[in-house]
């Protein structure tokens, strides 16, 4: 967990505005993650959090600045790293197995159809849609459609997922299994993952570091929070955590008032070594962005979790 | 409730038709009343004049007519005399080289111009000037340099079938889901790859559309370019019966221009509901 196996490197997103000018929706943008770190963005909409993910997909290039990916500069869109598009973007012409097969044969291109079957097979299973194989996305509810969405991103076993607001269009009931699920997923194999949300709850839930982005145009990422809760958290016994609502006040607070003035109030903020905050930790917030500082999470240390 | 529906519909059609030709009947039928006028012409003028026969025929010498056409369809007695069934081959033949040729040239076409911006730009100018020509006024220029009558109607099925199937080529794939092509850049699929298993199944339904529409502006088209070069075909056919004045005849000859668009028509409708998928 130490290392940065994802790192963006000053990356700018500027766009042609009114009358020949250009408005930049962030500029010099610098964020990094470790491997088999799970972290979420969180910012007000509009400030660039599609970017900054199309950009580390490879769909979109920022307009100065570079990704780099496990040493390596990215151009262009790579199978290592997969996307679960928050419209599911299911072919909706082929069946779920058609879905999932068609990037299995994307990835491995001499696969015969048996054993991309039989490899998407195991994908379709892990999400729990066995018996579904062959309905068209039509047919499936929502979060079924999404789950086939995540089973698609998985089985080309990448070496990072992207998730942009997975489940923002989904009922609460759903949306929770769902967490569930992408949690021991990605526990599991360990994957890399970079998501999107509205949700604070969900991103205390799901995420080891939480990103937290001011308004655009001209956002910055303004804070890096450490969740401090254990890693084997249950998704219904969160908030009986003793830190977990000063975590989530932290958030709601700078999404209802920082977000708009933080630009304004740290003028000397250094986008390259942007404040790290441990909750709950006494001497507490800020300390420099680089991996030695950073507090990592012990099981068993926790403050009264036992309560 | 559905079935009940359909078969209400069906009624109500059987009884439309039945007073469409009640009404046709009664108002072409003799009246027996005779004029009063000199027996040579009357012998000239035949029943229209003696016994206030219309000159329309009526529901049931049509039918007649149709009855004697259907059992001898393709009999050959010279440039004048083919069965129907004959001259409505030669103009599906004609029209189905013409589209045939057409979709070969639109398609392919119209997926480069819809993948690339640059064509698109370059060829609309192009596209909005010859689109709206009436197929017709090709005609002397294609027949001036083709010199060959029937090469020069199925020249016009083409140039008339192209641009609906052209457009909607170019439409269809210019607005496939970002959100799809998205998914095939993730996988990392190829340009060809990409075209035949994402941009081709998403435009589908509208180039079928575009198919459709074709196929329609053809078959209404034919017929005139028919009646412009003779020889062979419905309208020919059409044309000559005119002329001949068999007006029996020319109702026959629209009652089956209008069942074969009806089926033609039928059969790309149903390629369409093939390529179509449900969002
Ligand atoms: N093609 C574009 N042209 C101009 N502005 C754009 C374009 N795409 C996005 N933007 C602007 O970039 C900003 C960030 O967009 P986005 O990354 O989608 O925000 P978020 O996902 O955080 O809601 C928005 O203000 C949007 O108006
Ligand atoms: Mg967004």
């Amino acid at each position: 967990m130490t290392g940065k196996f994802i790192s963006i490197e000053g990356i700018a997103k500027r766009y042609p505005g009114a009358g020949g000018s250009t408005t930049a929706v962030f500029e010099n943008l610098w964020l990094s993650m470790a491997r088999g770190e799970f972290c979420c963005v969180i910012g007000h909409s509009g400030c660039g959090k599609t970017t900054v993910l199309n950009i580390l997909a490879g769909l979109d290039a920022p307009s100065e600045g570079a990704v780099i990916v496990d040493g390596q500069a990215i151009s262009g869109t790579s199978l290592d790293r997969a996307v679960i598009f928050q419209s599911h973007a299911l072919l909706p012409w082929r069946t779920v197995l058609g879905n999932v097969g068609y990037a299995v044969s994307s990835k491995w291109r001499s696969w015969d159809r048996a054993k991309v079957r039989a490899h998407a097979q195991t994908f379709i299973d892990l999400v729990g849609l066995t018996g579904s194989e062959h309905k068209r996305p039509s047919e499936l509810s929502g979060g079924m459609k999404q789950r086939v969405g995540i089973a698609r991103a998985l089985s080309i076993t990448p070496k990072m997922m992207l998730m942009d607001e997975p489940f923002s269009a989904l009922d609460a009931l759903t949306r929770g299994t769902l967490q569930d699920e992408v949690r021991r997923i990605c526990l599991e194999t360990g994957q890399t993952a970079f998501m999107i949300t509205h949700d604070v709850d969900e991103a205390i839930y799901l995420a080891d570091k939480i990103f937290l982005m001011t308004n655009g145009p001209g956002a910055v990422l303004a804070e890096v929070v450490e969740n401090p809760l254990p890693r084997d958290r249950g998704r219904t016994d969160l908030h009986r955590h003793p830190l977990y609502y000063a975590l989530r006040n932290h958030i709601i607070d700078f999404l209802v008032t920082r977000s708009k003035s933080f630009t304004a109030e740290k003028p000397d903020h250094d986008p390259r070594n942007v404040p790290v905050v441990h909750i709950g930790k006494p001497g507490l917030t800020i300390a420099s962005g680089s991996d030695e500082q950073r507090q990592t999470w012990i099981p068993g240390t926790s403050p009264g979790l036992t309560a | 409730m559905n079935a009940s529906l359909r078969l209400r519909a069906g009624l109500v059609s059987i009884v439309l038709l039945a007073a469409f030709l009640g009404i046709w009947h009664l108002a072409t039928r003799s009246t027996g009343t005779v004029a009063t006028m000199s027996p040579e012409y009357a012998k000239l003028m035949g029943l229209t004049a003696t016994q206030d026969k219309s000159a329309m025929p009526g529901p049931l010498d049509v039918g007649a007519k149709l009855w004697e056409h259907l059992r001898r369809p393709f009999y050959d007695n010279g440039p004048n005399d083919k069965g129907l069934g004959i001259q409505l081959g030669y103009s599906i033949a004609r029209v189905g080289t013409g589209y045939f040729l057409a979709v070969l040239v639109a398609i392919p076409l119209g997926f480069l111009i819809g993948m690339s911006p640059l064509l698109s730009k370059a060829l609309d100018p192009f596209i909005q000037v010859l689109k709206p020509i009436s197929p017709l006024a090709w005609m002397p220029l294609a027949l001036y340099t083709i010199k060959d009558s029937s090469i020069s109607a199925i020249f016009v099925i083409f140039i008339c079938s192209i641009w609906p199937m052209l457009l909607n080529t170019v439409f269809g794939v210019a607005s496939v889901r970002k959100e799809w092509i998205n998914v095939a850049r993730t996988l990392e699929v190829g340009t060809f790859r990409r075209a035949f298993t994402v941009i081709l199944p998403a435009a589908a339904p509208t180039i079928l559309t575009g198919m459709r529409i074709s196929i329609g502006i053809a078959w209404l088209v034919i017929v005139a370019a028919e009646m412009l070069v003779g020889g062979t075909g419905i309208g020919y056919f059409v044309w000559n019966e005119w002329n001949n004045l068999s007006i029996t005849n020319v109702i026959i000859a629209i009652l089956l221009i209008g069942v074969v668009g009806m089926l033609l028509d039928q059969i790309l409708a149903r390629f369409t509901r093939m390529v179509t998928f449900p969002e």
